[in-house]
């Protein structure tokens, strides 16, 4: 798959979404991770980190159209979507760096942070591990009648597993309210999406199960944003859930260990170009939201709350072995 | 442990007679009548027969409605998967499996989500949910429908394992499944569907972790699950005559496993016996044996004996069959050697 990518018409007018906001959660997203890097290249950190760094426009984009009752699960990128949906910096990173005050104690890492108070299913090491939460959330939804939908974020290496099938099948079936998101950037691991996926664009498939399915750019916050809302708020209604493919890229590769021989450089700056984040920024700037001292100044006070979550995560003490056996039952 | 968990007043005056399916179908009833929160779902269990291939769930639909007795298509991955993503939220489903067989399509979310969200959040999530499947054989459905994988669960930390052999401790148990804030994986019997035994008029439940000693006896303490209970009884009938007594003990639960009953019980007779339909190699039988020896070795005067399934696909033909199960014979036989010391 090249970058070339389908992009909605309908882009929504300035206003329909918070800019400001939705390029505070963006920033953050990249800085928190590009000091997750940071600190697994300098052994300070555990097992691997898997960066969301080029794919911001997807978690913010679609979160910006949830209600905060709404659903979210997630994959092994999980950081950019717990950070959208309103997780905590501070307590993140001290769960990357395995301490007593992150997310999960110290007991999950990286690829375990949920924020289960914000309706945050976690992410999961399992591909497709997500897909099941999420349906099964949304039939939550449905029978306590609560009016909230969920969220599924999975990759493109997803897309091959038979639980999509299963769970896709059940929820159309029996009109659930799940939107299932496809961040589709292109490699499972070393895996090329446009070889492993078959038939073409994965939305297609959409249309086996009579539900809908639209492809976007990825790339682009008001063009996610647009196609999520049109969807979330279909299966709100009762209609049922959909397939949205978000044709994106990580820049860096699946995790901190790549050896990254199987893409070109210069396919990685064909998709620079259209960092999702200089786009909210010039977008910004178009629109009269903010100008570029304004959009200095957020950018500032978001690398301060990333420094502050280090140093508070640094600070914070290592686990006390007496907490190894408990949380294994309720 | 609260007081309505006493053990069920089995031998009260109200109890009546039913059968071990009819017995699972009122825990079922009421259980979804005490919370809105339960629902069922799985393959076959509103429509076919009026509910469930074994009549488990007869008759729910016409009570609770399709939208908290869900059939399903055949998805075993994503009955599991769904329930634990319903039950993360706030529902409490009751998930069947039809087969335990199947249950190989469904292990993913039972094994990495279901027993590990609780641990991973760091305590911040509870999966109160329970995945009923039958398991067993005796009726002739041949390899792929009628094994006994109850080991496979009781390996996994965040789980709990239940396996009743009567009536009355099917629905207790089942309630206390139901209620409780973990996975619990509930495997019952399709050959004990149709034992009828007395069971409480009143309301009761019967706790996780509990063991039921069955029959009282000194010379040999002999550990059942499921079928394996109602042929210790007889095989025990058997050696009485002969002067040999057997203690029957029912675990109820491999996980949480009532260890202190079983060991106090092997202190008193000095030998054990573990016996189920599982395979015998890696069968939950060497667990048990594995922890009345770390515990109450001085205690064994004879090494304990595995009175398992042949470590063989379960055969079709009546007579193969018979062979590869443990039978009441092999408990006479294994419990006379002990006595004998002939081992």
């Amino acid at each position: 798959m090249t970058a070339e990518v389908q992009t909605r018409a309908d882009v929504p007018a300035a206003g329909a979404l918070d800019i400001r906001e939705a390029l505070r959660l963006m920033m953050t997203i990249r800085l928190f991770d590009e000091q997750a890097l940071s600190l697994y290249r300098a052994g300070e950190m555990r097992g691997t980190t898997h960066p969301y760094i080029g794919m911001e426009a997807v978690g913010v984009g679609v979160m910006l159209a949830l209600r905060p009752n709404d659903y979210v699960t997630s994959t092994h990128r999980g950081h950019g979507h717990t950070i959208a949906k309103g997780g905590d910096p501070k307590r993140m990173m001290a769960e990357l760096l395995g301490r007593a005050t992150g997310y999960s104690g110290g007991k999950g890492g990286s690829m375990h942070i949920a924020d289960m108070d914000k309706h945050m299913l976690g992410a999961n090491g399992i591909v497709g591990g997500g897909m099941g939460l999420a349906t099964g959330a949304a039939l939550t939804a449905r029978l306590q009648k609560t009016g909230a939908i969920a969220v599924c974020f999975f990759g493109d290496g997803a897309l091959e597993q038979g639980i999509l099938h299963e769970t896709t099948n059940l929820a159309a079936i029996w009109k659930l309210p799940v939107l299932y998101v496809c961040e589709n950037n292109q490699y499972a691991m070393s895996t090329r999406s446009d070889w492993s996926v078959a038939g073409g664009d994965p939305a297609r498939r959409a249309a086996g199960y009579g539900i809908p399915g639209v492809t976007v750019d990825g790339m682009d916050l008001f063009g996610v944003n647009a196609a999520a809302t049109e969807l979330i708020e279909r299966a709100r209604r009762g209609d049922g859930p959909a397939y949205l493919v978000c044709n994106t890229y990580r820049y860096h590769g699946h995790h901190a260990g790549d050896p990254l021989n199987y893409r070109e450089k210069e396919e990685v700056e064909r998709w620079r170009l259209q960092d999702p984040i200089e786009r909210v920024k010039a977008a910004a700037t178009e629109r009269g939201v903010m100008g570029p001292s304004e959009i200095a100044s957020l950018e500032a006070q978001v690398t301060a709350e990333i420094q502050a979550a280090v140093e508070f995560a640094k600070s914070s003490p290592e686990p006390s072995v007496d907490q190894l056996m408990t949380d294994i039952y309720a | 442990m609260t007081a309505v968990e006493a053990a069920p007043p089995v031998a009260a005056p109200q109890t009546r007679e039913i059968t071990y399916a009819e017995a699972l179908n009122e825990a079922l009833r009421e259980e979804m009548r005490r919370d809105p929160n339960v629902f069922v779902m799985g393959e076959d269990v509103a429509v076919w027969g009026g509910g469930g291939i074994f009549g488990v769930t007869k008759a729910l639909v016409e009570e609770f409605g399709t939208e908290r007795v869900r059939d399903t298509p055949i998805s075993e991955e994503a009955i599991a998967a769904v329930a634990v993503g319903a039950a993360a939220t706030g529902s409490r489903p009751v998930a069947e499996i039809m087969y335990v067989d199947f249950i190989g399509l469904a292990m993913e979310p039972i094994v990495n989500q279901a027993a590990k969200l609780r641990y991973m959040f760091g305590g911040k999530a509870k999966v109160p949910m329970v995945i009923r499947a039958q398991e067993g054989a005796g009726r002739g459905n041949a390899a792929q429908h009628s094994q006994s994988l109850e080991a496979w669960f009781c390996h996994i930390p965040g789980l709990k394992v239940v396996t009743p052999s009567t009536p009355a401790d099917a629905k207790g148990l089942l309630k206390s499944a139901i209620r409780d804030d973990n996975p619990v994986i509930f495997l019952e019997h399709k050959v004990l569907y149709f034992s009828k035994g007395p069971v409480p008029q009143e309301e009761y439940t019967v706790p996780l972790g509990v063991a039921d000693v069955k029959r009282v006896g000194q010379h040999v303490t002999v550990v059942g699950v499921h079928t394996m209970v109602g042929k210790a009884l007889k095989a025990a009938e058997q050696l009485a005559e002969e002067g040999i007594e057997l203690e029957v003990i029912d675990p109820r639960t491999l996980v949480p496993l009532d260890e202190e009953t079983i060991v106090e019980s092997v202190k008193k007779t000095g030998r054990l016996i573990v016996s189920h339909e599982a395979y015998t190699r890696g069968g939950y039988g060497a667990e048990i044996i594995a922890r009345v020896v770390d515990t109450a070795f001085d205690y064994l005067d004879a090494p304990p004996i595995r009175v398992c399934a042949r470590n063989v696909p379960v055969p079709y033909s009546a007579v193969l069959e018979t062979a590869a199960l443990p039978q009441v014979e092999d408990l006479v036989a294994a419990a006379r050697a002990l006595v004998r010391n002939e081992r």
